[in-house]
């Protein structure tokens, strides 16, 4: 990793350019859990990558003129791949369990 | 690979939880983790880092010849190697020839010197453009290079990661390294704008 620097200094990271690193919150989450796995040795980097360069390709070869970009649902996409390649979740699991969360019922995250 | 079932209606956000609640169930993932991961590269890992390096290389002849016959020795000196940043190849620009970095096949970026990559960097407009004309891609972004300016475009779709060493601008020749750091902007280590005087 690298040295500390000065959140506040003048090329301060990352809004200093204009822009948020993750527009909402789920991309942070999808980031962060692809940087553990990797950090945990549960896939290679290359391995990754890979994975991401497949489904970007999917996407430019298949994509209309007015398909919406959206990098971190092909981050999120690549991440399924490759989780599904090393361990026993794939992505029937994962689309049970996010049906499972679909149906709680509104405000189940407010604390009574 | 499997991807169940109406997987386009789910929206990312409940795919994501559910991913991460899968992964930490089985000891995988540690939200926690996560959480200092995140606050890492949205607050600490960012473009000062490579703009230090590139001061360094402004006000020290010594350190830019080794900075530029050895990118990656030269900067783990300063301690900013890491996750997709561990080897450098740094390019300079000079009135004649002008380096520019893009990733074609998705978003190779070197995170601990730059952060992570802005939108544009992304996009697979300027993937697919910029190898084909890059002097009119950086035109309509802002750099104005005159045609007998040598124009190279390297791909970091491999382990190497790309660093722009910027001109130096005229007139900062009584800035501290520090000072100069401020000026650096992430484009410009990207190759896509030049460093301005203050």
């Amino acid at each position: 990793m690298s040295a500390p620097v000065d959140a506040d200094g003048p090329a301060a990271p990352p809004r200093s350019n204009g822009e948020l690193v993750f527009a909402e919150p789920w991309e942070s989450r999808a980031f962060g859990m692809a940087v553990a796995l990797y950090e945990a040795g549960v896939f290679s980097w290359p391995q990754f990558q890979a994975a991401l360069i497949s489904r970007i390709e999917r996407w430019q070869a298949t994509a209309t003129e007015r398909a919406r970009w959206h990098y971190y649902e092909h981050w999120l996409g690549a991440l399924e791949d490759v989780v599904s390649g090393c361990i026993d979740v794939d992505g029937d699991d994962i689309t049970a369990r996010a049906r499972a969360l679909a149906e709680r019922p509104a405000g189940h995250d407010h604390v009574h | 690979m499997t991807t169940g079932e109406g997987t386009q209606r789910i929206p990312s956000s409940l795919r994501t939880e559910a991913l991460e609640q899968l992964l930490t169930e089985r000891g995988l993932v540690d939200p926690q983790t996560l959480d200092a991961i995140i606050a890492t590269y949205e607050t600490n890992v960012g473009p000062l880092n490579g703009a230090k390096v590139v001061a360094k290389a402004w006000t020290d002849p010594g350190y830019r010849r080794r900075l530029l016959a050895d990118g990656t020795a030269a900067i783990k000196d300063l301690g900013f190697l890491g996750v997709q940043t561990e080897y450098v190849n740094v390019v300079e620009n000079t009135p004649h020839s002008h380096h520019v970095v893009v990733c074609t096949l998705c978003s190779c970026y070197p995170w601990q010197l730059l952060g992570l990559p802005p939108s544009w960097y992304k996009d697979p407009a300027y993937r697919a453009r910029v190898v084909r004309e890059p002097r009119k891609v950086l035109s309509e972004m802002g750099l104005d290079l005159p045609d007998d300016v040598k124009i190279t475009v390297h791909d970091s779709s491999s382990e190497v990661r790309w660093l722009v060493l910027p001109e130096r601008p005229m007139g900062t020749e009584q800035l501290s390294e520090e000072q100069l750091a401020a000026l650096v902007t992430r484009e410009a280590m990207v190759g896509v704008a030049k460093v301005e005087a203050p």
